[in-house]
């Protein structure tokens, strides 16, 4: 049957509730001073996404100046490498700026300039959402700071120098390891003190309501136009979908129009790759869903990476990206339901994943994106010769060059 | 059992009504169990009011340098300090001065310890410990229903800061017992050159709707600070000045006594 991805009448999948939970996780625990502008930032959401002309301005700045639709690429080298009958490539290392980053901070962007914000601030890891926010920036004539942990600008030199060239303040948080999570805390501190003429851009599906609503929103056109091109290509049979998880946005945006649209019994297995470092069976590792226990950071509720005495516990991947110790809390959610299945990846396993796209099909990914990848020779053990299956490559992997080659890849 | 005003609050009859009450904080184990025990001493010799007792914590999304600084040495000390080793030292504190003057303590911790610890077994260890109540500041009114279901016999303090609006207030004032925490200025804890602007009218828009105490932290950080303070709220709060001094009992010793002097001359 060629319907079987078309979208359902029912909507049976309705997370968040109004208070931004997703089941007992999500929710806003956050200081006082940034309550009302978090429910402001709701309120002006709502209002915008009602408004056709803010839907027509982020429409047409997806598809003129992001390069959206992004191809729904059949990768038949890779496919008979790995042993699959078919693998899609979701090619969202082909938008502006080389990520799926640039959905959301588009949206985002042009809501801050809606309530009259002039100054924007985001946190960076890779260095991949800093960059999307300080071109849209650029783009829209908005002040631009982007918070990065001392240890990522060094693994990220060249997005630093991208982010500085498009305007935007990079300042440096030492506190912690140095990575995305300090970057987080450091974001939502200066959010609290200047709130009131600055707009917090969050890079991924995490923090308190509604940014993980929001950022699924803008991200799930990933999904829609995934469902839109198996469709027109005549594609009936999908059997799983997988992307790579840190915060979780290029996945919740590829799994939610699944999830909204697609009755369950014709829906592919939605899996998600953490990041599992050097090991779940070692300390070093980003895998919060499958090694950590509920808890609060960062304004949400979700699976947390912590130790005995509830702190959070530093994350561990080779890829920057990654490196988080919380997951969105709709991935908790999705986890509990049994509506996602997530599976660690190591390091390893993502550098041989690089390798086999870069020599396969020319094309090279991030080493996020390559977490996803690394699960298609377990799939083809699964599924068999005739599997197939859609991969979202959410980034490109300029900026990962060094690491790989650090890694001893490429001779 | 839902009567949870049914005792009189220890830390509300801790606010004189001729002059304004001295909060003074401390971070548990920082630099050292022994030391910051010293100086809770201290401090209390030296005439604070209520006793704020900070747990270290990791992630501390409200706290400037000087605390979230105070909260990684005492974590990463041998054995870690957390939640549980900062009531232990609540309860040696509290019992140890129950002949001598020994002010209501109050826990500022972030609710994720709590939650690590279980809600129900975290509050029963806080009762137990004679603390008097907790200030959880990333736990708002609207996110409270689990702890407060469990936590009858504490109070429970929730936070007003300037960019509530007239109907968070309500909320916020609704909710608190004991006193309601005023946070003077935008951002995060730390010494301010000056206080805010606008600080009296926050006050009085919040006395606008409660009854109970309020006391003013965020940014008061030196003894004419303190006074200025001390004309225009019920309670005055000191954190990073004394935290910045808390590896010398004797230095907090003095350097509360002259907030309580700056105050209580003005």
């Amino acid at each position: 049957m060629s319907d079987v991805l078309l979208p359902s009448a029912e909507l049976a999948y309705s997370a968040p509730d109004a208070a931004g939970f997703y089941g007992p996780y999500g929710g806003t625990f956050v200081p006082e001073t940034v309550i009302p502008a978090l429910a402001e930032l709701a309120a002006a959401y709502v209002e915008a996404t009602a408004d056709p002309a803010f839907t027509a301005e982020y429409e047409y700045l997806l598809a003129d100046y992001v390069g959206r639709p992004t191809p729904l690429y059949r990768a038949d080298r890779l496919a008979a490498a790995v042993g699959l009958g078919t693998v899609w490539l979701k090619r969202e290392d082909l938008n502006h700026t080389g990520a799926h980053k640039i959905n959301n901070t588009i949206g985002q962007c042009l809501l801050a300039r809606r309530m009259g914000k002039k100054r924007v601030i985001a946190e960076t890891g890779a260095g991949q959402h800093g960059v999307a926010t300080a071109t849209t920036a650029a783009l829209l004539g908005l002040e631009c700071a982007v918070f990065m942990g001392t240890e990522d600008i060094r693994r990220q030199a060249l997005n630093v120098y991208k982010m500085r060239l498009l305007g935007a303040e990079v300042v440096p948080v030492a506190e912690g390891s140095g990575t995305l999570a300090d970057a987080v805390t450091a974001a939502l501190r200066h959010w609290v003190e200047r709130v009131e003429d600055t707009f917090y851009v969050i890079g991924s599906v995490v923090g308190p309501h509604p940014y993980p609503a929001m950022v699924r929103d803008f991200q799930s056109v990933i999904g829609t136009e995934t469902i839109a091109q198996l469709a027109s290509k005549g594609v009936g049979r999908v059997d799983a979908v997988v992307a790579c998880v840190g915060g979780g946005s290029n996945a919740i945006g590829m799994f939610y129009p699944f999830l909204r649209d697609v009755p369950a019994d014709k829906r592919p297995v939605l899996i998600g790759a953490e990041a599992a470092g050097l090991g779940l069976e070692t300390t070093k590792h980003g895998a919060a869903l499958t090694k950590g226990a509920p808890g609060v950071m960062h304004g949400f509720y979700s699976y947390l990476l912590q130790d005995d005495a509830g702190n959070p516990l530093e994350a561990y991947s080779i890829s920057a990206g990654l490196d988080y110790p919380g997951v969105g809390p709709e991935h908790s959610f999705l986890k509990d339901e049994g509506l996602v299945r997530y599976e660690g990846v190591t390091d390893g396993e993502a550098l041989q994943a690089f390798a086999l796209l870069t020599g396969t099909e020319g094309i090279i990914p991030a080493i996020e994106s390559s977490h996803a990848l690394a699960l298609l020779p377990r799939l083809a053990a699964e599924l068999g010769p005739d599997g197939v299956v859609v991969v979202n490559v959410s980034g490109r992997g300029d900026k990962d060059m060094d690491i790989v080659r650090e890694a001893g890849l490429g001779g | 059992m839902g009567e949870r005003r049914e005792a009189p609050s220890r830390l509300t009859a801790a606010f004189p009504a001729d002059r304004a009450a001295l909060i003074t904080y401390l971070m548990a184990g920082y630099p050292d169990r022994e030391t910051s025990l010293a100086s809770l001493r201290a401090a209390t010799r030296a005439g604070a009011d209520v006793i704020e007792l900070g747990v270290p914590f990791g992630d501390p999304l409200a706290d400037g340098p000087v605390i979230a600084g105070a909260a990684k040495v005492a974590r990463e000390q041998a054995g870690g300090f957390g939640l549980a080793e900062s009531i232990a030292l609540a309860a040696e504190l509290i019992a140890d001065s129950e002949s001598a003057h020994m002010p209501p303590l109050v826990l500022m911790t972030y609710l994720n310890p709590l939650m690590r610890f279980g809600l129900p077994r975290a509050a029963e260890a806080v009762r137990v410990a004679g603390i008097a109540g907790v200030i959880v500041p990333d736990m708002p009114p609207e996110a409270a229903g689990p702890w407060l279901a469990v936590s009858a016999g504490l109070d429970t303090i929730f936070l007003a800061a300037p960019t509530s609006t007239d109907e968070r207030l309500a909320v916020v004032a609704a909710t608190s017992v004991g006193f309601l925490y005023c946070v003077s200025a935008t951002g995060v804890t730390g010494e301010r050159a000056e206080m805010a602007e606008g600080l009296e009218v926050l006050v009085a828009r919040i006395k606008a709707h409660t009854e109970l105490p309020i006391a003013v932290g965020f940014g008061v950080s030196t003894p004419e600070q303190a006074a200025e303070v001390s004309r225009i709220a019920d309670g005055v709060i000191v954190g990073s000045a004394i935290v910045k001094r808390q590896c010398d009992s004797a230095e907090v010793e003095g350097f509360v006594r002259s907030l309580r002097v700056a105050m209580d001359g003005s």
